[in-house]
């Protein structure tokens, strides 16, 4: 793992082929000035022309970790891992797992293949922890409201970090730990978070000696109606194009806690 | 219950699903397939209290626990379950298995009131074997289908979003079609967005003697232990409190060798899989824990 010295970076996850939202959130990030711009897994699935993502993550050197969609794509495997148990989620799943395999190119594939699991950064002295799902397993799923805080506060000194960033289940939190410590999900950029807005997010992280770390989530307004139409164009299922359109989430929803579920619309 | 030796052991990865046999085996029903033959009879095992909970609750903080599950027995049959629940959320999240049928309002508006104040889900999931009095009643008695149905309807009412946990008491052939029917009957019963949890039926307590009991080859042997998964068996992240000591999983506690220690603490070593129960964890997987916490270790 490399450790870098910086004082502000931008984090997501869940590019989800939702190449328009990342190119804005690139172009955002910069405009920011942050010192570094990472991904933290799940480049594909759901949105459409999976290239077009990866392109851009690696023309822009974007950091990237792997994600659990990651391994499985470059390893060229027969399912996104992603651990749904509902037979309707893993049916839309694997429409879209397919897809995404077809429409990888072979040495985007290799690339992804090759990348760490987990990287550290130092951001002023704060050491962080960048994983997908979770530091012990990268589909992990840390959800807000089944994820206790002496859970996190044990990851954080089993794992020796001021600060774990984290992706996978879609929709970002943050929580404060013991001795200043920090857990946050960094959200997703590649579809709405289930609360019926059409934006999606990342996050800026800084240091300063007065606030020591601040968090900041940052919506992402792109053209979505251009990204739903592509996906139906590519004969996606419906399903994915409306949550693109309304921000509600109408698959994968067995894995949502009581909480989170009843946020949304289904 | 047939064991065998030198079968291969699991190590407790990390004390993830702390269980609690909070009824202990008092159940109001006497369903023909429960694994550890409840009923409102059966006190091999009894209540916990509340400072009993809170105690076990306390000394799972330094362990990293990260979700709370109790059963029974009926768990609304002990009286402190609603301050158990109340006092469990304020430590992480919690999950009760309950047969929905002895509900009641007050406990319902505390619990919610209590959820809505923590960060934490609490996660009810219902009982409910058959998507009609037909299929359901045989297995769990007389009129428990529309007591059951009457719960959800109240939990529903309340905000909850029960998870409708059935046994798989029908043929592979049929899961689809059953599964359509039960989403069918919950949607008409007024659960517009029913979630559905479907379970193995294991082959102990009452359901050896309604079906079956294990045979001697439906164990797990180290072979078959090579690229599994070890994360899909309950004992290698659970551990489950009862009033006579800690045990290793929620199937195994009528087992004497399934019991290791009288604090958590002293129950974290390994334990072998010598049972045949052990055999459905291994092929189902998971089959205790929500769909919220699954996850699969990499391949």
């Amino acid at each position: 793992m490399t450790n870098k010295h910086m004082n502000r970076i931008a984090c997501f996850g869940g590019v989800y082929s939702n190449y328009l939202a990342l190119d804005v959130a690139i172009r955002d990030a910069r405009r920011r000035g942050v010192d570094e711009i990472l991904c933290l897994g799940d480049f594909g699935a759901f949105g459409p022309h999976p290239n077009r993502s990866l392109d851009l993550l690696r023309m822009h050197n974007i950091t990237c970790i792997q994600g659990n969609y990651d391994h499985s794509i470059g390893n060229e495997l027969d399912d996104c891992q992603c651990g749904y148990t509902d037979p309707r989620d893993n049916h839309f799943a694997q429409i879209s797992y397919d897809y995404t395999l077809s429409g990888t190119s072979v040495e985007h594939r290799g690339w992804m293949r090759e990348l760490p699991e987990q990287l550290r950064r130092k951001l002023g002295p704060l050491s962080v922890l960048m994983c997908h799902g979770s530091p012990r397993q990268v589909n992990e799923f840390l959800w807000e409201s089944t994820t206790p805080t002496h859970f996190l506060d044990k990851l954080a000194r089993d794992y020796q970090a001021d600060v774990i960033l984290s992706t996978h289940t879609g929709i970002r939190w943050q929580r404060e730990l013991a001795d200043r410590r920090r857990a946050v999900n960094v959200g997703v950029l590649g579809r709405p978070e289930n609360d019926g807005q059409t934006n999606v997010w990342y996050t800026i992280l800084s240091y300063s000696r007065d606030v020591e770390l601040q968090v900041e989530f940052v919506p992402v307004e792109y053209d979505f109606r251009s990204l739903a139409d592509e996906m139906d164009n590519e004969g996606l299922p419906k399903e994915f194009s409306e949550t693109i359109r309304t921000g509600w989430w109408t698959t994968c929803l067995e894995i949502l806690p009581a909480k989170e579920r009843r946020r949304g619309r289904y | 219950m047939s064991v065998t030796c030198d079968s291969p052991s699991v190590e407790l990865s990390s004390l993830d699903h702390l269980w609690f046999q909070v009824a202990g085996t008092l159940c109001n029903l006497t369903c023909h397939h429960c694994f550890i033959r409840c009923s409102p009879k059966n006190d091999s095992f009894g209540y916990l209290t509340l400072s009993e909970v809170r105690r076990r609750l306390e000394e799972s903080v330094a362990l990293g626990v990260k979700e709370y599950y109790f059963t029974g027995g009926e768990p609304f049959l002990n009286h402190d379950m609603a301050p158990i629940l109340v006092e469990t959320l304020r430590y992480g999240p919690a999950t009760v298995l309950t047969n929905g049928t002895v509900l009641k309002d007050q406990w319902l508006q505390t619990l919610a009131d209590a959820e809505a104040a923590s960060l934490y889900s609490l996660e009810f999931r219902v009982s409910i074997d058959g998507f009609s009095p037909e299929t359901n009643d045989p297995i769990r008695g007389a009129g428990t289908f529309d007591r059951a149905i009457r719960g959800v309807k109240r939990l529903v009412d309340f905000g909850f979003l029960p998870i409708i946990t059935a046994a798989r008491t029908w043929s592979d052939d049929d899961e689809t079609a059953v599964v359509g029917q039960f989403v069918t009957m919950l949607k008409s019963t007024g659960y517009e967005r029913p979630r559905l949890k479907i379970l193995p039926t294991l082959h102990l307590g009452a359901e050896e003697e309604r079906s079956h009991g294990y045979r001697d080859s439906e164990r797990i042997t180290a072979e078959m232990l090579a690229y599994y998964d070890m994360s899909q068996l309950i004992c290698d992240h659970s551990r489950i409190v009862t009033d006579r000591g800690v045990y290793v999983c929620p199937i195994l506690i009528e087992s004497a060798d399934a019991r290791l220690g009288e604090t958590i603490g002293q129950s974290m070593g390994s334990y072998p899989l010598r049972h045949g129960a052990c055999y459905t964890c291994y092929q189902y997987g998971a089959i205790c824990s929500n769909p919220s916490s699954a996850a699969v270790h990499d391949k």
